[in-house]
């Protein structure tokens, strides 16, 4: 079908026009808004009806003169372009690419929206990514296939210890690992820094980058993720790789979203956002998985800075509805200068459970992650009391307790940003700080691997509580 | 105008999932409609003249104006018949199954896949022969459908008359014919093997019973704090990752019903899957038999089409309906309902109605009502008792409990468990708050639990609360001033509240403790009750706490769990092991005080 072209517009309203009897338009089609001067913005079919059609257009509407602006119907989708040779380049938000080598040959257009994957193609993923940091992998234990989004606050180091991740995540079994960066509204220098660090540690060569800087059109931040996936996708179950994507910000697209919706007069729900944010937030986080029958695999790990700290906030609300599970970054933590600052009671891993213990990680890795939590829960109610009634007046349990927490915190939790640990090794780690509490405080392990794992004879520990006066 | 043969209409507009239509008079409200080329399915929700608004169940990416719009006849309907036990269907009720040996890996729009296969064949064994008189609800033959459920076929309603021809022993197709049945007005009727139901509709039965008998779920704090009856609804309110899944997966693998119907509602893709990898391998602790051989999986994940998230509930309970029917005892988990009241919005705000509160239409709760009415233990058609019982998760946005999807389905169900995001973070698990939570089946079920299980069972289960909720006053207290300073009774309560915690409430979902019977619970409870009746009258003597506490014995009864539920032999011996450390203490403190006179 040629396609068709209408000269002039009949509304601009913030980044919508209308467009008057365009029969042949589709909903979702995407268009090319040819300005007076000849520049060329893309835009996408929002609404269509028989009198006019809504254009959302990216690039937004600035010196559109309504009667000489020309509107050419694309007779498609937001597509994006994959071939091959995609490994290793550099895109746009609108992926176009922007690394000089000209455009993608020889591959096939996708509809970048992609298509909801069959719940019966999907396998339930199950393998061990290995991270070397002890809080995510004996904690919240990142699996391969897996949506795991970081939740972090400004100024917090969630750009390093992605970085830390991307550069340490070894997949025992599987060397065809690639990176898709999606970076949504972020600044040049964080950007930057991504850049470097990645291509530092070795990951230049299977990395993919699809940039919107926070200085470019809002509305293009809608399609990046987008691409992002699609690019992701076809890496994965096309071309076979292990594929890591790293979004960041969700924030910035939720915020994106939120103004195209009250542009559009939709009606708003919490605080402003659409009443579809959590199927649009879906339609995106789904994208992750693994294949039955296919080799690779898409692993999320989208990073969202959730606005005044605050994780009821409708943003990392849903994103925790929705991802399995999530890496919660304490703002406490980071300022007595622990990294990485990993809140490890609110973060979580739901597909952890299946991912550790005997086959895949180490058999007692089950148990010992659970009396962590536990232990670790306890001492912030012992931190409070003595908050109240003051160190000294702590009965001798809850002083180990304390003994516990700081050992936790300063030396199973810190460790370098270039540190690499073995899980071993942060189990045996585990094992050393879970020996200084009391055998009657360790309920959520069986009595077979205290008995392994803590070497003293019972009576040497001394008794389960031991304040009363002997005698 | 048109006839009801050539009824076309024109897509008029599109925004999103909601598209217009032109040309509509002649259709009916709430049929289910074939859009475009693609044959999208849509179905009626609003009409205007000649116009109409649809609720489209497919992505209506690449739709256009003009696109021709044909009916089907009915409303938006499931078919029912052997065949579905095992089976995975999407929102609407399409086999996700058949779509992938169709489609490949992806759901792409248009995909038309009948509902049960046709030409499966099974075993029909009838129950009548021609001459005898049916009306609804006789029953016409069985079939196994599966190991585990024989499949009733029953004369469907509004079919009443003298068969003149019935399916022989031996082989039927799904799509084939049970029998012919002349009706009162002379016309002969097929009784077809498959029917078609209109999901928005309850199916009929005789009578309403009382829910006084328990769904038992072998979970600890369920069973015994918080019982559901067999009929009854429930609710699971709880924020991001505090355990829902985790739990409406523990209830569809344990619960003592003949059929579960799990509905994933808007969640995400790997629970299902999940599901579909962990129930053929798992068994059945009653009768030893696969878990899907009971179980029907109804899936709309969250990157699924909106509207068919809205009537994957209404399948998914239809469903239910049927196999209650013949008799069986059917447990419906729906996961999430927040995501289908949330799905009832966004349709709603496309329609531009007017909100009630925080966006939600003023019509949520009389629709959160009708679908938690449509559990109950009802006498059926067919003469037998028959039960379905509603489980139903709430995602309330920010763990908050005041908003209106919780505040409404609180007013329509009978047991509450609400999920505490502090157990979680300590993985309590499962985080059933015992000070938040309630079942208003308690006292109806307490009867069966003392004559089938123990006839301690109320007692032991209000003693248990009642130290419970005493211990919550202590804490608060031990948050104050520490431990030290409480009497030695109170510290006595609070350590066997922290024995019941984590000896008793806790229960993973995982290993051998899985499934705890309740026989298995009971003697836990009744154990560490025993240890706080013996301690307490030490305690009274003047024996100090920590003689008490401090034995192995004692720690072990936080362990008791990891024993076997058939292990009575263990359990004998942790009593044992108590009674002597308990003994020991009592005999050296009277040693002491006789010393001292």
């Amino acid at each position: 079908m040629p396609l068709s072209e209408y000269i002039g517009i009949s509304e601009i309203n913030g980044p919508f026009i209308l467009v008057e009897s365009t029969p042949d338009a589709f909903f979702g089609e995407l268009v090319d808004v040819v300005a007076p001067g000849g520049k060329v913005r893309r835009g996408r079919v929002v609404s269509i009806s028989k009198k006019a059609t809504l254009v959302q257009v990216f690039g937004g509407t600035d010196n559109l003169i309504p009667n000489e602006t020309r509107v050419r119907f694309l007779n498609r989708s937001l597509e994006v372009s994959l071939a091959p040779n995609i490994v290793g380049r550099a895109f746009n938000g609108l992926g176009e690419p922007t690394d000089g080598c000209g455009p993608v040959f020889g591959g096939h257009r996708v509809n970048a929206n992609g298509m909801p994957l069959n719940p019966m193609a999907r396998q339930y993923p199950k393998d061990f990514i290995h991270t070397g940091i002890s809080a995510i992998d004996t904690l919240t234990t990142l699996i391969r296939g897996q949506k795991l989004p970081i939740f972090s606050g400004n100024g917090l180091p969630h750009n390093q210890l992605a970085v830390q991740i991307a550069t340490q995540a070894r997949l025992m079994t599987s060397e065809n690992f690639a990176v898709v960066f999606a970076g949504i509204g972020i600044k040049h220098d964080d950007a930057e820094f991504f850049m470097r660090e990645l291509s530092e540690n070795g990951r230049s060569n299977n990395i993919v980058t699809f940039l919107n800087l926070a200085d470019d059109p809002v509305i293009e931040r809608i399609a990046t993720p987008r691409m992002a996936l699609s690019a992701a996708e076809y890496m994965a179950y096309e071309l076979g790789m292990h594929v890591l994507v790293i979004i960041t910000d969700m924030t910035s697209y939720c915020e994106a979203l939120r103004e195209l919706g009250v542009a559009a007069g939709e009606v708003p729900s919490r605080k402003g956002y659409p009443a579809y944010l959590y199927s649009d937030l879906a339609s995106l986080y789904e994208r992750a998985g693994v294949v039955r029958g296919v080799s690779g695999s898409v692993t999320q790990l989208p990073i969202l800075t959730m606005p005044n700290d605050d994780i009821t906030h409708p943003i990392p609300d849903l994103t925790g509805f929705i991802t399995e599970g999530q890496i919660v970054l304490s703002r406490d933590l980071d300022g007595k200068g622990i990294y990485p600052p990993i809140d490890v009671l609110t973060s979580l891993s739901r597909l952890m459970k299946d991912g550790i213990g005997k086959g895949f990680t180490r058999d007692d890795h089950p148990g010992v992650a659970s009396q962590l939590f536990a232990s670790y829960s306890r001492v912030q109610d012992v931190r409070s009391l003595a908050g109240v009634v003051g160190e000294d007046e702590l009965s001798k349990t809850d002083k180990l307790s304390l003994e516990f927490g700081g050992l936790f915190e300063g030396k199973f939790l810190r460790q370098g940003t270039d540190e690499d640990r073995d899980i071993g090794l942060s189990l045996d780690m585990a094992w050393d700080i879970l020996s200084t509490l009391p055998k009657g405080d360790l309920t959520r392990l069986s009595l077979d691997e205290i008995k392994e794992h803590i070497k003293e004879p019972v009576e040497a520990n001394g008794p389960v509580d031991s304040k009363e006066p002997k005698g | 105008m048109n006839s009801k043969g050539t009824r076309l209409g024109r897509v008029e507009m599109v925004n999103g999932p909601v598209i217009n239509a032109s040309g509509m008079s002649d259709f009916a409200m709430r049929e289910m409609i074939h859009i475009g080329e693609k044959r999208l399915l849509g179905e009626i929700i609003r009409m205007s003249g000649d116009y109409a608004t649809i609720q489209v169940y497919e992505d209506t990416q690449g739709m256009r104006v003009g696109e021709e719009i044909e009916g089907s006849g009915e409303p938006l309907s499931v078919s029912l018949g052997p065949g579905l036990i095992g089976g995975f269907f999407d929102g609407i009720g399409r086999p996700l199954g058949a779509l992938l040996e169709k489609e490949g890996m992806y759901i792409a729009p248009g995909i038309e896949v009948p509902m049960i296969d046709p030409d499966k064949a099974w075993e029909i064994s009838p129950s009548v022969v021609a001459g005898d008189m049916v009306t609804a609800g006789t029953l016409l033959g069985t079939i196994q459908e599966t190991g585990l459920v024989l499949h009733r076929v029953i004369c469907p309603a509004n079919i009443e008359g003298e068969l003149t021809w019935v399916v022989p022993d031996g082989r039927i197709t799904s799509g084939g014919i049970v029998a012919k049945v002349k009706v009162a007005s002379g016309k002969i009727v097929d009784v077809p093997l498959t029917q078609r139901w209109p999901v928005r509709t309850p199916r009929p039965y005789r009578d309403r019973l009382l829910p006084d008998e328990p769904l038992v779920t072998g979970q600890r704090v369920i069973d015994g704090l918080f019982p559901i009856a067999k009929g009854g609804t429930a609710a699971i309110p709880g924020g991001f990752g505090t355990g829902k899944t985790v739990t409406q997966h523990q209830l569809a693998k344990w619960s003592e019903a003949q059929i579960v119907v799990y509905i994933g509602c808007g969640e995400r893709g790997n629970e299902m899957t999940d599901v579909l990898e962990q129930f053929p391998v798992l068994e059945d602790p009653r009768s030893g038999r696969p878990l899907m051989e009971r179980t029907i999986l109804v899936a709309n994940t969250s990157n699924m089409p909106v509207a068919a998230r809205e009537a994957s509930i209404y399948t998914g309970i239809t469903i239910a309906e049927y196999f209650r029917d013949m008799g069986y005892d059917v447990a419906l988990m729906a996961d999430s309902t927040s995501r289908w009241a949330e799905a009832l919005r966004e349709i709603s705000g496309r329609l531009e109605e007017i909100p009630a509160e925080e966006g939600f239409p003023a019509y949520l709760p009389s629709r959160l009502a009708e679908f938690y009415e449509r559990a109950g233990r009802v006498v059926t058609q067919y003469g037998e008792n028959g039960s379905v019982s509603i489980i139903g998760a709430v995602s309330p946005p920010g763990g908050d409990f005041t908003e209106p999807v919780t505040r409404h389905t609180k007013r329509f169900i009978r047991c509450f468990w609400g999920l505490d995001k502090n157990l979680a973070n300590a993985r309590h698990f499962p985080a059933i708050s015992w000070l938040d939570s309630y079942s208003e089946y308690a006292k109806e079920v307490e009867e069966w639990f003392c004559g089938n299980v123990e006839p301690k069972w109320g007692e032991l289960r209000e003693k248990a609360r009642a130290i419970l909720l005493e211990d919550e006053k202590i804490q608060q207290v031990i948050r104050l001033v520490g431990e030290d300073v409480l009497p030695d009774d109170q510290r006595l309560l609070s350590y066997t509240a922290f024995l019941v915690k984590n000896g008793y409430l806790q229960q993973a979902a995982f290993g051998s403790d899985s499934y705890s019977p309740p026989s298995k619970g009971f003697a836990i409870l009744d154990l560490i009750m025993y240890f706080y009746d013996r301690g307490m009258e030490l305690v009274k003597q003047g024996v100090p706490i920590s003689l008490i506490r401090e034995s192995d014995a004692v720690v072990n009864l936080t362990h008791l769990r990891e024993i076997p539920p058939d292990d009575k032999p263990s359990f004998e011996d942790a009593r044992a092991r108590l009674d002597s450390h308990l003994d020991r203490v009592e005999t050296e403190r009277t040693r002491e005080q006789g010393g001292e006179k």
